[in-house]
């Protein structure tokens, strides 16, 4: 049996790199930009469900990250050149990692249905900044006029602008995801974190640092989500204040839903589903978004597993901390 | 990680109180638990027994005074620190990684006092340290059979022996037990009794329980609480004949049962 099972383990995983290594090669340019654009999303749906399948927070900020990702690309892109992929990378996931720490150290002072308000409102506060001040073009999103590209002595090695190659970066980082997330929920840290989400009193009294835990897997995700940023604002050659907004993060929430909470490449798939729905449903009725909406909400019925976790990992959390929030609400009226 | 262990473990709390609102739900309370031994805590319900648990595990922060571990005030520490300097604890109600194997609940307990709890390479097995702890915390539960059961398909028995194991699989060197027996059948009862009184060497226990007979078989020390006061405190035989307890507690005692949360 484990042999058959280990031969399945393998040959699944390897069949699918060979599509999406050979997909580029069959189809028009136009689905190479589309399917680019479907991983860049599917790797910002994986890095959400660290912390929302894995660690029982549901995030509403994430958008944020994704955008800081974006916009930390455009403004260190000279106007008339373009930058080198090789700084411009890391420090473009080095900020929204930086930005995940400090949200994260607010936000995950709260729990359950707190922590959602308190994520929502951060990702709302970064879109203001960027959209009513001038310093990255305001309302109007600021451009990327030349890709990121890896260049030696003036030879360019890499050239982002080229569909074929970003498509082949983009799955590489998607790959790395993978591969980095599925060893963290493996591993020691993957297990304590997943402990905190299902009983965080007996975690604690256990020994496990808790603050500590969440926090570090909220700024992984935050990176991971950094780094499709970057690459989504490459794609596009744009980035817009919107990218920041609840908009994006409610989208990949819904992402993560369909996929499914409890697996790593869950999520890529109910970000490829979502995605493959909206451009067969433009394609043949102009009421597509009514037509999106009453399909999700048949996946989400048919297969009520994604929802009913996401419900147990926001009620369940706020099941633990009801007498003591009673308590304090208590001792406030009285006061 | 815990510190070398000193030879005697021990345990004292000084003049601890806590407030809840207009409630004062310990008041006063000072007791010392001592390696090798089983301090007992009785007293009717909403005596304040297990606030006390809380505020010694540091599941609550104590309004005052000081809680000193091995010379060391952990009086301010969290729940966190203090289970890392040496302090494990089961819950009256019981609270275990419910979806988890009975094998995951205790291997996770192990690993939190292991040298890298948030290692982040490498799967979870792969630590010789964790394993041999969570197997011998398991065997000493006798669990041993039960490993690939989720533990929600535990019986209640086993559930409050598994709350046994997870502590144990933590080393500690101070054990506090809330109602170990709460909601068992005789049979039981009894191994959890051996269990207990198993755990005497090398550990201080303090154990707060409402089944009479256990907390005399099993006592080496008693305190007697009422109204979050400490009313009386000795050696079980003494505390028995005290006129305070017989009148606040005892002498209306009759059936132990009655009083089971």
């Amino acid at each position: 049996m484990t042999p058959q099972m280990s031969l399945r383990a393998w040959l699944v995983p390897a069949i699918l790199l060979a599509i999406a290594v050979a997909l580029p090669f069959v189809v028009p340019k136009y689905y190479v930009q589309f399917a680019s654009k479907a991983l860049i999303l599917g790797m910002l749906a994986m890095a959400l469900n660290l912390v929302v399948g894995y660690g029982g927070l549901v995030s509403l900020c994430h958008g944020a990250f994704f955008g800081i990702g974006g916009y930390a690309l455009a403004m260190v892109t000279p106007k008339y050149d373009p930058v080198s992929l090789w700084w411009s990378f890391p420090f473009a996931v080095g900020i929204a990692a930086v930005v995940a720490l400090i949200i994260g150290a607010l936000a995950l002072r709260t729990r359950g249905v707190y922590f959602i308000m308190v994520t929502l409102a951060f990702g709302e506060m970064l879109f203001f900044l960027f959209h009513d001040n001038q310093f990255a073009g305001g309302s109007d999103g600021a451009y990327i006029n030349n890709k990121p590209e890896i260049a030696i002595a003036g030879r360019v090695l890499l050239d982002l602008d080229k569909p074929l190659a970003f498509y082949f970066v983009v799955l590489a980082c998607l790959i790395a995801t993978i591969a980095l997330l599925a060893m963290l929920v493996r591993s020691p840290f993957g297990h304590a974190l997943a402990a905190a989400r299902d009983n965080e009193r007996r975690a604690r009294s256990l020994g496990f640092p808790i603050f500590r835990l969440r926090l570090i897997a909220f700024v992984i995700s935050g990176a991971i989500a950094g780094v499709a940023g970057y690459f989504s604002a490459a794609q596009f050659g744009f980035i817009a204040p919107q990218t920041l907004g609840w908009h994006v993060s409610a989208t990949v929430l819904v992402m993560v839903l369909i996929g499914g909470l409890r697996s790593v490449v869950g999520p890529l798939v109910g970000a490829l589903v979502l995605l493959g729905l909206e451009e067969v449903l433009k394609a043949t009725t102009e009421y597509w978004k009514l037509a999106e909406g009453l399909i999700v909400i048949a996946i989400v019925l048919l297969l009520p597993n994604g929802v009913r976790h996401l419900l147990t990992a926001v009620l369940g959390e706020r099941k633990e901390i009801a007498p003591q929030d009673v308590k304090a609400v208590a001792k406030v009226e009285h006061a | 990680m815990p510190e070398a262990s000193p030879v005697i473990a021990s345990m004292r709390a000084t003049g601890l109180s806590k407030q809840f609102g207009g409630l004062r739900a310990v008041a006063d309370v000072s007791l010392d638990v001592h390696q090798d031994e089983i301090h007992a805590v009785i007293g009717p319900n909403g005596a304040g027994k297990s606030t006390l648990i809380n505020l010694l595990s540091g599941d609550m922060q104590v309004t005052g005074g000081s809680i000193v571990l091995d010379d060391r005030d952990v009086t301010r520490f969290g729940a966190e620190r203090r289970a890392r300097s040496g302090i494990g604890r089961s819950y009256q109600k019981t609270t275990i990684f419910q979806q988890s194997t009975v094998h995951e609940n205790v291997r996770l307990a192990a690993q939190a006092h292991s040298k890298a709890p948030l290692r982040m390479f490498g799967d979870v097995v792969s630590d010789a340290n964790v394993n041999a702890a969570a197997c011998d915390a398991l065997e000493r539960t006798g669990l041993t059979l039960r490993i690939g059961t989720p533990a929600n398909q535990l019986s209640h028995g086993e559930q409050r022996q598994l709350e046994i194991a997870m502590v144990l699989a933590t080393s500690p060197r101070i054990i506090l037990l809330d109602e170990p027996l709460a909601g068992m059948g005789t049979q039981e009862a009894r191994k959890i009794v051996d269990l207990i009184a198993s755990l005497r060497k090398g550990h201080a226990v303090l154990l707060v329980e409402h089944d009479m007979d256990a907390v005399f078989e099993l006592a080496d020390r008693l305190t007697v609480m009422q109204d979050g006061k400490v009313i009386a405190t000795g050696l079980p035989q003494q505390v028995r004949i005290d006129p305070a307890v017989r009148a606040a507690y005892l002498g209306t005692h009759g059936d132990a049962a009655g009083d089971a949360a």
